[in-house]
């Protein structure tokens, strides 16, 4: 935990203290830690002068924010309109079946999150998923079987 | 890196930097162009070029051949692409395991790879690259040199004439002519709305202020469309330069560049562009020797649709939640903290350097009377080349699509194309004539928006598109006035309704109620165009709404609920492929015996279809009343949003 809030502290200081760089502090944040927590937005609060409500707000508005742990492997389906015509839908139900989990939520072991993503800029690909940050165009069923039981 | 870390003060040293670079390389040198845009990258565009330069270290090529990494070159759907310039040799589909022969063949016997090469339907050919007819009926003025600059090469940018159109303005106009300049050009706002660039930056200006903003909105977030990040990551210069000359044009010291997180690259090669434009002091103060200050900070979106509407924007940069307020005052007026500020878009900053260095006349001559210049696309979905396409305002659909395009895959039937993002609309096929511009597009009953072209074929069901586009704007509805965010879920459920075929008498009439109250009270944009996708799929495909409501039935086979698969006993020749890809085990048959489904099991994955073999075509879709005659259970889908 100490550690984690002297993290906390760097970020916040690299952004100058700046309460207008909350939403990029946030990121940041997200990004060292895959989730933020209760003690780390109160930390941010605090150090900014910010009330916790209004860091609420922000968290729970953007999507990228996440208020839970994220799982140690990430799948993102792309769910944007070129992918959607070319069955980003049926790609998503077998994603979600091969990990167990319904989209947006991550496994109680924490191993598998499953994403929607609104377009990876990557529509030629469609439909389209990162699976642990490998791009795969169009899987198999079979295929996407394969890159779950590969992940540790 | 041979990044320049000298000191610029006049245009005079600009110049003289720029002859240096340019006399430095031998115009005849080939380069390597690999594309690394998104398309590319995802195929592992970045091995190709590492494999490239250890063969080209190989046979002792590696101080006269350069390997440029370069930004999206925009036919996506064949990637990744290699040029190999000045000859403009195009490599499609390459591997990195393709390096060797494309050094030895290419670079080292002066041949070309067959293999590699552009191929069309009727079997021939193309070597070069703007023979190709993708490329070929295109006219690339923003677009067309990213595939000579290395986005992390400033040299690359100078090069091709980079902050030319800065130091005239600077030196030679005053912000007022700038200003008259772009107005003149008749530039209209690429994010969406189509507002006449040099009018905005007009309103901003005469404005009496301390301090003025200028904003490049890249926030892309309309689903399908990446042509800004293209432009942004592909050639992150072109919009600074822009950003710099609007900035100058109103009175502004300080520009932000908005850009969405997904892009991390994007970010990555802003960042850089604007360190190397610090340390050069073309960004700063006295920038040029001309008493004009100015900085850039970059603001990194963190996911919400809505933040890509100005007022939204604005709060977002201040730290505060994205979300609209009412717009009694335009935020030209009073914006970012209260004071004037000009909001553009990514493509639009992008032609601003070139009209200023190439003059309103020569861009004014391209387009039509009311939209000038050219626009980039993103050409995807059911299309056979897909990518981003850049053609003259005024174009065609029909070129687009089929010139451009090639027409649909698989050699399935047009059936229309979705423009304009979540807030545009669906034009049909009986009116692919239309001159592809910002009027002509909002008289169809859609809208030019950001650029997304989502083409869709006979296999893609209007009414689930609308459905999907309004799920897809209840979640991004920021909630703040009622008509959008309630008026958007009950569509959901009417629509949600209609596609599980549960679909009642009336409904029509109340989407399209329901879609008047809209247009007339939601708060911004957004709500005010969220019934759009319905309104006019409505309009050009109201058969579609009445098939599944009144015959539960789904005409391109797509609404789940209202499917069912079926093997044709008959054309079955019993290759268990299907049998085995079943992720349910619901397809059971002996070898070279007609396989069966069984219904109960199926959840319509749509695998069994996808691996039948298109030579016999046994697996089928069936109507929810011919699966229920064969003993289907009926399947309802969870209704509600």
């Amino acid at each position: 935990m100490l550690e984690t809030m002297g993290k906390v502290e760097e970020i916040i200081a690299l952004n100058d203290n700046d309460k207008e760089r909350l939403i990029q502090i946030l990121l940041e944040l997200q990004k060292e830690f895959r989730w933020l927590s209760r003690e780390v937005l109160e930390r941010v609060g605090k150090k900014l002068d910010v009330p916790i409500n209004h860091i609420y707000s922000l968290v729970t508005f953007y999507s990228h924010f996440s208020l839970v742990p994220k799982g140690r492997h990430v799948m993102s389906v792309c769910v944007g309109t070129a992918c959607h015509v070319r069955g980003a839908e049926r790609l998503l139900d077998s994603v979600a079946s091969a990990v167990k989990c319904k989209p947006g939520c991550t496994t109680s072991d924490e191993k598998f999150s499953l994403d929607t993503v609104n377009c990876l800029g990557a529509c030629a690909l469609g439909p389209v998923m990162v699976a642990d940050g490998e791009y795969m165009s169009n899987p198999t069923p079979d295929e996407i079987s394969r890159k779950v039981e590969s992940c540790e | 890196m041979s990044e320049v870390a000298i000191r610029i003060n006049t245009p005079e040293e600009l110049e003289s930097l720029r002859d240096k670079v340019i006399s430095a390389r031998d115009p005849d040198a080939t380069v390597v162009s690999v594309c690394t845009g998104p398309g590319c990258l995802a195929y592992k565009s970045h091995l190709v070029a590492e494999n490239i330069e250890a063969e080209l270290e190989k046979h002792g090529l590696a101080d006269k051949v350069r390997v440029s990494r370069t930004g999206c070159h925009g036919f996506c759907e064949r990637g990744p692409s290699v040029v190999i310039l000045p000859r403009q040799t195009c490599y499609l589909r390459v591997k990195p395991e393709d390096a060797e022969e494309i050094v030895k063949t290419t670079l080292v016997e002066g041949g070309v790879v067959e293999r590699l090469l552009y191929e069309g339907s009727d079997g021939v050919k193309i070597e070069l690259e703007q023979e190709i007819p993708f490329y070929k009926h295109q006219d690339k003025v923003v677009f067309g040199v990213n595939k000579y600059i290395d986005p992390m090469q400033m040299d690359d940018y100078l090069a091709g004439g980079g902050y030319r159109a800065l130091a005239k303005a600077l030196t030679k106009m005053t912000p007022k002519e700038v200003t008259e300049e772009v107005t003149k050009s008749g530039l209209r706002g690429r994010g969406g709305a189509g507002f006449p660039t040099g009018r905005k930056w007009d309103a901003t200006s005469r404005v009496e202020a301390d301090q003025r903003y200028v904003i490049v909105n890249a926030d892309e977030g309309d689903p399908g469309a990446y042509m800004d990040r293209g432009i942004l990551e592909g050639n992150p210069h072109s919009v600074i330069e822009g950003l710099m000359i609007a900035g100058y044009a109103v009175g502004s010291t300080e520009g932000y560049i908005y850009v969405r997180q997904e892009y991390p690259l994007a970010i990555d090669h802003v960042l850089y562009a604007i360190d190397v434009l610090r340390g050069m002091g073309l960004l700063g103060e006295n920038i040029l020797g001309s008493g004009f200050d100015f900085d850039i900070k970059v603001h990194k979106g963190a996911g919400a649709f809505v933040s890509g509407e100005s007022s939204a924007l604005m709060s977002a940069i201040e730290g505060r939640v994205g979300e609209p307020r009412p717009k009694y005052i335009r935020t030209s007026v009073s914006g970012l903290r209260g004071k004037p500020s000009s909001l553009n878009n990514v493509e639009t900053m992008a032609n601003v350097p070139l009209i200023i260095d190439r003059g309103a006349d020569w861009y004014a001559a391209m387009g039509t009377e009311g939209s000038k210049g050219t626009k980039i696309f993103s050409l995807v979905g059911k299309v056979l080349n897909t990518g981003l396409v850049e053609v003259p305002m005024g174009t065609t659909l029909k070129q687009i699509v089929f010139d451009i395009g090639g027409g649909m895959r698989g050699g399935k039937k047009f059936k229309g194309v979705q423009t304009g993002g979540p807030s545009g609309g669906v034009i049909p096929e009986a009116q692919l004539d239309l001159p592809v511009d910002f009027d002509q597009l909002a008289s169809a009953g859609s809208m030019m928006g950001s650029g997304g072209m989502i083409i869709m074929d006979e296999d893609t069901c209007m009414v689930d598109v609308a459905r999907y586009f309004l799920d897809f704007l209840a979640d991004e509805s920021c909630g703040k006035c009622v008509p959008c965010r309630e008026g958007i879920r009950q569509l959901v459920v009417v629509l949600k309704r209609i596609t599980a075929g549960e679909g009642r008498e009336g409904d029509i009439a109340l989407v399209e109620d329901i879609a008047e109250m809209m247009k007339d009270s939601a708060l911004c944009g957004l709500g005010q165009s969220a019934p759009n996708p319905v309104l006019s799929t409505l309009k050009y495909f109201r058969d579609e709404y009445i098939a599944h409501i009144e015959e539960e039935r789904c005409p391109a086979g797509v609404c789940k609920p209202l499917i069912a698969y079926w093997i044709d006993p008959d054309k079955c020749i019993g290759c268990q492929k299907c049998a085995k890809e079943c992720p349910v085990d619901a397809i059971s048959g002996e070898k070279k015996e007609p396989h069966t489904i069984d219904m109960e099991k199926c959840t319509k994955c749509d695998t069994c279809f996808r691996v039948c073999p298109t030579k016999v075509q046994a697996v089928t879709k069936i109507t929810r009343a011919e699966a229920e005659k064969l003993g289907a259970p009926r399947q309802v889908e969870e209704a509600g949003a």
